[in-house]
């Protein structure tokens, strides 16, 4: 399965089985998404379950809000996570707070998708990984699932969760996953452990790291695309890396984090965004509290450089194996 | 040279010069008909730039909203005075209260309160409102009792919210009042929502945004306008429109509209704007637009126009931006004289019962505030646990917060 079948058959699982689950956005009824994503699911549900709406960000997830507190389970696209701005107001101050706010008289089970991260050409306004300007919010829950089998299992999930979530989907990965070389021929999913998706209900719990590579000379954090392309970096220098999917940013499997560090006392991050006030600024600092007697260099981060992220220099700016590579090497040196 | 030149909009009047309406038009009460049900926006512009008004101004109920009220018995009329006068006598005492110390913070609606207290009464329950900070009447009408209010303004142990808000920002899911949020405009869209939900849900309930002039201002107006519009839910879209919006002058958030409620048929929503100092007028068009609502026929607006007597709020001094004496020259005159006024004539309320019920009233609410004030105030606190910070934030505390609880002491 791809991920965008994976996410298609968590919805079409939720749909199927509880009625308060709703879906729209933009362009995801009739035609299915952008993506493809709801491809399909409004013939099989019907026009009230899964239909479109205005190009109104603020709208899809302000209605979203007032049905979630009444008991609803709306699950929203927001088109590119580039796009999710002028709902920043009702995720942040609203959907967050409900619960807090008013004393658990209202609540909000809300999930909010939207397809993050470069790596196709997109340009500054689709491409940006916002993950960070969710992560500092307190009441929401973050995850980016990195293979189809986990995109599956933690959008289920997260619509079952009593709490709003922001789901990040990685577009560059949709349809199989990326290695970090744009030039090279791309792979399927078919061909990937992780494209193996149970069929029906099954749930990734959110909160929860996985090892997606075990190894004794370094950790790696990444999530999302940047998962495989540090896959392929380790392999390419030669390195014994553990690599760790984070699969949810908030809340952090800092268990997982501090169990590996703790044994290979090196440790890169890696992730698309900015590097600046970025999550891996908050991962260092939690790395550092927890593991700081354990280390033996220097943390590092592999980010996208500060600056908008550019369209026809996009391979300079997303964080290419060799610039992965390199920091492995650096981080190894004793 | 260009001839280009931008427009300020300014009030008539400012502190230095005496109060000016001369500019606001106020129809004869009964000079609008009762419109069909199935008001389209089209139809309903004479509504929409017009003023529905029920009480003459020898207090008389008169035109075809009189009579879509029918025969009232006085009961429904005493209730909403009485509504009135216990809004107005919280009112005062918590103002009071903020300036003794005793809440950090309070506002007050005088002048407003008619259209929340009428409002509330045609509601059903299960029905939600989705108020601004200015909507204490809808609470007041829908018999919430004072001593949750007050213990949400002292923040003691009576609080339902549990000292988490800002005093005013109030919850009450049980009497249809959903969570207020200090971020303005919000809750209108929102309340499109949860009407989404009822219609989907088949429920048979309705819900009603409420949004004051200032706040149309702002993107979730629109959001809430074209959604309501693109899938016609069972909403009213309230817009409370009291002149101020704090210091600023109504007329910077409406530019060249001709009126809030006309900004509705832009979107294909009918609307309705009504004198909001008039009881009567309240109650005829609650009940005509909630019931409208309620039988499917979509959302409709409502501009209930009125006037801010009070400061924004204890934070603001009104006297440096409009004139002192402004409130009495309002030409809609006070909610309570009117009802009062129109009790009278009717031969079911004289001066004396009213100075008598005034007196009962705020010899009630300031009996309960004693009661409540002793469960602790800002200059005599008795706090809620800290831990209660940690306390709600997801339905189960991730590990990361049950940390900072333990790094707090808790």
């Amino acid at each position: 399965m791809t991920m965008i079948e994976a996410l298609r058959s968590a919805m079409d699982v939720k749909l199927a089985s509880d009625p308060s689950v709703i879906i729209f956005g933009e362009d995801v009824g009739y035609f299915g998404g952008v993506f493809r994503c709801t491809a399909g699911l409004q013939a099989r549900h019907g026009e009230e379950r899964v239909f479109d709406t205005p190009i109104n960000e603020s709208a899809i997830v302000g209605l979203a809000v007032g049905m979630a507190a009444q008991g609803m389970r709306p699950c929203v696209e927001i088109q590119f996570a580039d796009y999710v701005f002028p709902a920043y107001d009702q995720i942040t101050q609203e959907a967050a707070r409900l619960r807090h706010r008013s004393n658990g008289q209202f609540t909000c089970p809300l999930v909010i998708r939207m397809p993050t991260g470069g790596g196709i050409f997109g340009g500054q306004t689709h491409s940006q990984s916002p993950e960070a300007l969710f992560t500092h919010v307190a009441g929401l829950k973050v995850v980016i699932p990195a293979t189809p089998h986990d995109a599956k299992g933690l959008l289920i999930a997260a619509i079952e969760d009593p709490d709003p979530v922001i789901f990040l989907e990685p577009k560059r990965i949709y349809n199989g996953p990326f290695y970090g070389d744009h030039s090279g021929k791309s792979v399927p999913w078919a061909s990937h452990d992780g494209g193996e998706v149970p069929e029906g209900h099954f749930v990734v719990p959110l909160g929860q790291a996985r090892v997606h590579r075990e190894g004794a000379g370094v950790t790696v954090l990444a999530y999302g695309t940047m998962v495989h392309v540090a896959e392929a970096a380790a392999a390419a220098a030669g390195v014994d890396a553990e690599i760790i999917d984070l699969r949810t940013l908030l809340p952090l499997d800092l268990e997982t984090i501090t169990a590996s560090v703790q044994k290979t006392g090196r440790c890169v991050v890696v992730h698309e965004a900015t590097r600046t006030s970025g999550f891996g600024a908050e991962l260092i600092a939690e790395i550092q509290e927890a593991c700081f007697w354990h280390l033996r260099a220097p943390l590092l981060r592999v980010t996208g450089w500060d600056a908008p992220y550019p369209h026809a220099q996009e391979w300079d700016y997303f964080p290419s194996p060799a610039r992965i590579a390199r920091a492995l090497l650096e981080v190894g040196k004793d | 040279m260009s001839t280009a030149r931008l427009s300020f909009p300014r009030p008539p009047a400012r502190p230095d010069q005496a109060p000016d309406f001369s500019a606001i038009v106020v129809p004869q009460a009964g000079a609008l008909p009762v419109p069909p049900p199935d008001l389209d926006a089209g139809a309903s512009r004479p509504f929409a730039t017009g003023m529905i008004r029920v009480l003459d101004d020898d207090g008389r109920a008169v035109g075809p909203w009189a009579e879509y009220l029918g025969d009232l018995s006085a009961e429904p009329l005493l209730r909403g005075l009485r509504d009135m006068l216990r809004m107005r006598a919280v009112d005062r005492r918590m103002l009071n209260a903020q300036r003794q110390g005793k809440t950090s913070f309070y506002l007050q609606c005088t002048g407003e309160e008619a259209i929340g207290c009428g409002f509330q009464r045609e509601l059903s329950p299960g029905d939600m409102n989705f108020p601004t900070y200015r909507q204490q009447s809808l609470l007041i009408a829908a018999d919430y009792p004072l001593e949750a209010l007050m213990g949400q303004l002292y923040s003691n142990d009576l609080d339902p919210l549990q000292g988490r808000q800002l005093p005013i920002m109030h919850s009450a899911r049980d009497h249809g009042f959903f969570s207020i949020s200090g971020n303005l405009g919000t809750q209108y869209v929102q309340a499109v929502g949860w009407a989404m939900g009822c219609a989907l849900r088949g429920t048979g309930e309705i819900a009603a945004g409420w949004i004051g002039d200032g706040a149309t201002a702002s993107n979730d107006f629109h959001s809430a306008l074209l959604s309501a519009s693109v899938y016609l839910p069972p909403v009213v879209l309230n817009v409370v429109n009291n002149q101020w919006a704090i210091s600023t002058y109504t007329g910077v958030a409406a530019g060249q509209s001709e009126t809030y409620a006309a900004r509705a048929l832009g979107y294909g929503i009918p609307a309705l704007r009504v004198d909001g100092n008039d009881y009567l007028a309240v109650i005829a068009v609650s009940r005509w637009a909630i019931e409208r609502a309620r039988n499917g026929h979509g959302p409709v607006l409502i501009e209930w126009f009125t006037y801010r007597v009070a400061a924004h709020s204890t934070s603001d001094d009104p006297t440096a931006y409009r004139p002192r004496d402004e409130a009495k020259a309002w030409p809609l005159g006070d909610p309570v004289d009117r009802l009062k006024t129109h009790l009278i004539l009717r031969g079911d309320w004289s001066e004396d019962r009213h100075r008598q019920a005034e007196a009962e009233i705020l010899d009630e609410v300031t009996t309960v505030q004693k009661a409540v004030e002793a469960h602790g105030t800002f200059v005599d606190p008795q706090p809620i646990s800290p831990a209660e910070i940690f306390r709600g934030v997801y339905a189960e505390p991730p590990p990361h917060l049950r940390r900072q609880r333990q790094e707090m002491g808790f």
